[in-house]
C-alpha cells in the first residue's frame, strides 16, 4: 500500500434546505472539493447514500454524481452502510488510491431527507434495523439507543445528566460552525425537560433530519507534494468492522463492540494509542452513542463515558475535544455525509481553518468514527498533519 | 407487507421455532445457515422458551405510522435463556411499572394491521408474570 493524502475539502451549509436537489447537493460540495484542492477533474468518485431510494426516488448515484460534476465518463460507484455510508465511502477511495488503482479519487457524502414527511423518513432510517425481529415489533432508532442507554444507566451508575450534558457540549461547539444547522446552546434542564421520544432520551437528545452534503479529495502522497501548497494530511489508519444487525443478539448492550474492532485496527495501521489522538470527530446519533463511542475508542474506561463528559475530558478545551463541529447533533445528519463530514472536519481542524471558539489547540492527529444501525457497522480513521 | 414476506416468518413468528447447532449446541433464533459461534451447518430443529426476563427496555413515545395508534408503549430486550434474547413490546404493564429484571411471559398477540383491509399481523408479546 502507498501512502495517500487528503488534498481537497468541501462541504455546503446544512439544514432543510428546500430549494435544492440530491444532485445539487452532491455538485456543490464537489466543486467546493476541486476549489480547494485546486484541480479540475479526479479519476473516480465514490458516493456515500443510505437511502436516496427511499428519501428522492432516485437511485444509481454512481452515475448521476460525475455526470452533473461534469466528469463522465469518469466512474462513479455508490456505497450504502446505513449511518456508517459516508465513512465506508471514504475507506474504499482510500483503498483505491492505496492500491495504485488511481491517483486522484472524490468521495462526496449525501443525504436529501426533507422531500419525504417525518414518518417516511422515520421508516427510511429504521430500515437499517432488522425489519422481521426489530421494527417489527414497533422499535424506532431512539428507542433502540433508549434501551441501551438504560441498560449503561443501570450497570455503570451512568446519569441522566451526564447523558444530557454530551448534547450541551456539542450544541456549544456547533453554534460558531458557520456550516452547522442548529447553532443555539442549550442546557441540560432543555435537554431533559424536552418532548420525550423513546425515555430517557428527548428530542434534544436525537441528531436531527438534514439536508447535506461533504466531499473529499484523495490523492497519492507522491503526487499530492506537487499539486497542492496547502498543508498535507495524511490517511494514516483506517478500520472497519461489523456486529450483529440485531442488538438483542449482541454480548453486551452498553458497548460498542464493532467500533473497539474498527479502533484497534486502526490505531495499529497508525502506530497509535489512545493517548496520542488530539480530537476526535464521532457517531452522536444520540447522546448516549457518543458516551459508548469514547469508551469503545479508549478515550474512557468502560463505564465511565459519562463521568468524563461531565467533567469536560471532550469540552473543546479538554484533554481530548470530542465533536469540535458540533457533532451529529448541532451540525445536522444527513446520514450518508455525516462520515465524509467528518473527514472534512478533521482535515479543517489540522489545516487551522476552523472558526475560532471551536478550533482545537495542536490539532496534529484527528480520529473519525462513524457507525451505522444501532452499531452494527463502524468504520474508524486516524489522520495526520504532515 | 408483501404475504410472502409476512408467510416465510409464520413458523418463528407463531410457533417459537428455532434452529439448535449440533456441534456446539448454540440456540438460533430465528433459524440460520451457518452457526455464527462454530461455524457447522449441522443443526437439530428446537423450540425457544416463552419465558424470559427483562434485560432492558425502553417507552416509545414518537411511533412509526403503524404503531401511532398503540403509543406509548413498551419494547424490550428479553432474556429466554439457552442465549436467547429477543426483542418484543411489553404489554399489560404500565410504562412506570416496568423494571430491569423483571418476569416475563410470551403471549401470541396482534402486533399491527396493514391498514383498513391489509394483512393484521401476530406475533409474541411479553407480559409480566
Amino acid at each position: 500500500m502507498r501512502d495517500v493524502a487528503i488534498i481537497g475539502i468541501g462541504m455546503n451549509k446544512w439544514g432543510e434546505l428546500w430549494q435544492k436537489s440530491i444532485r445539487d447537493l452532491i455538485t456543490e460540495s464537489a466543486l467546493l472539493a476541486l476549489n480547494d484542492a485546486g484541480i479540475d477533474r479526479v479519476e473516480a468518485m465514490y458516493i456515500g447514500c443510505m437511502s436516496s431510494g427511499i428519501f428522492t426516488d432516485q437511485e444509481h448515484l454512481g452515475a448521476i454524481a460525475p455526470d452533473y460534476a461534469g466528469f463522465c465518463p469518469v466512474p462513479g460507484t455508490r456505497v450504502e452502510s446505513a449511518c456508517a455510508s459516508g465513512g465506508v465511502a471514504f475507506r474504499t477511495a482510500f483503498a483505491h488510491v492505496a492500491s495504485g488503482l488511481s491517483d486522484i479519487v472524490m468521495v462526496v457524502g449525501v443525504e436529501k431527507m426533507t422531500d419525504v414527511d417525518g414518518a417516511k423518513a422515520t421508516f427510511a432510517l429504521a430500515t437499517a434495523a432488522d425489519q422481521e425481529y426489530e421494527v417489527y415489533h414497533g422499535i424506532t432508532f431512539p428507542g433502540l439507543y433508549a434501551m441501551m442507554a438504560n441498560h449503561h444507566m443501570h450497570k455503570y451508575g451512568t446519569t441522566r445528566d451526564q447523558i444530557a450534558q454530551v448534547a450541551v457540549k456539542n450544541h456549544k461547539n456547533g453554534m460558531k460552525n458557520e456550516l452547522a444547522q442548529f447553532r443555539t446552546e442549550i442546557t441540560i434542564d432543555q435537554v431533559k425537560n424536552a418532548v420525550m421520544v423513546a425515555d430517557p432520551l428527548t428530542i434534544l437528545d436525537c441528531s436531527p433530519i438534514t439536508d447535506g452534503s461533504a466531499a473529499v479529495i484523495l490523492c497519492s502522497m507522491e503526487k499530492a507534494k506537487s499539486l497542492t501548497k496547502k498543508r498535507l494530511v495524511k490517511v494514516t489508519g483506517s478500520g472497519h468492522a461489523s456486529d450483529t444487525i440485531q442488538l438483542a443478539q449482541r454480548s453486551d448492550f452498553s458497548s460498542l463492540k464493532s467500533t473497539a474492532l474498527a479502533a484497534q485496527q486502526a490505531y495499529k495501521m497508525a502506530n497509535r494509542k489512545p493517548s496520542d489522538i488530539n480530537f476526535a470527530e464521532v457517531h452522536d446519533c444520540f447522546t448516549i452513542a457518543e458516551i459508548m463511542v469514547i469508551e469503545a475508542l479508549g478515550f474512557a474506561e468502560a463505564g465511565k463515558g459519562g463521568k468524563v463528559t461531565m467533567d469536560g475530558l471532550t469540552a473543546i478545551d479538554g484533554k481530548i475535544p470530542v465533536n469540535p463541529s458540533g457533532g451529529l447533533k448541532s451540525k445536522g445528519h444527513p446520514v450518508g455525509a455525516t462520515g465524509v463530514a467528518q473527514i472534512v472536519e478533521l482535515v479543517k481542524q489540522i489545516r487551522g481553518e476552523a472558526e475560532p471558539g471551536r478550533l482545537v489547540k495542536n490539532a496534529n492527529i484527528g480520529l473519525a468514527q462513524n457507525m451505522g444501525g444501532s452499531g452494527a457497522s463502524s468504520v474508524v480513521h486516524i489522520l495526520e498533519g504532515v | 407487507m408483501p404475504s410472502p414476506r409476512y408467510w416465510r416468518e409464520i413458523p418463528q413468528r407463531y410457533r417459537y421455532e428455532a434452529n439448535k447447532c449440533t456441534k456446539c449446541g448454540k440456540v438460533m433464533f430465528p433459524p440460520r445457515l451457518v452457526c455464527p459461534a462454530c461455524g457447522s451447518k449441522e443443526f437439530a430443529p428446537t423450540h425457544i422458551g416463552n419465558e424470559g426476563k427483562v434485560v432492558t427496555y425502553s417507552v416509545i413515545r414518537v411511533a412509526p405510522s403503524p404503531f401511532v395508534d398503540q403509543a406509548p408503549y413498551t419494547v424490550a430486550i428479553v432474556d429466554l435463556g439457552e442465549g436467547v434474547n429477543i426483542m418484543c413490546q411489553i404489554v399489560d404493564c404500565e410504562p412506570e411499572e416496568m423494571k430491569i429484571g423483571m418476569d416475563i411471559r410470551l403471549e401470541f398477540r396482534k402486533i399491527q394491521q396493514e391498514g383498513s383491509d391489509g394483512i393484521i399481523c401476530y406475533g409474541y408479546k411479553g407480559v409480566p408474570k
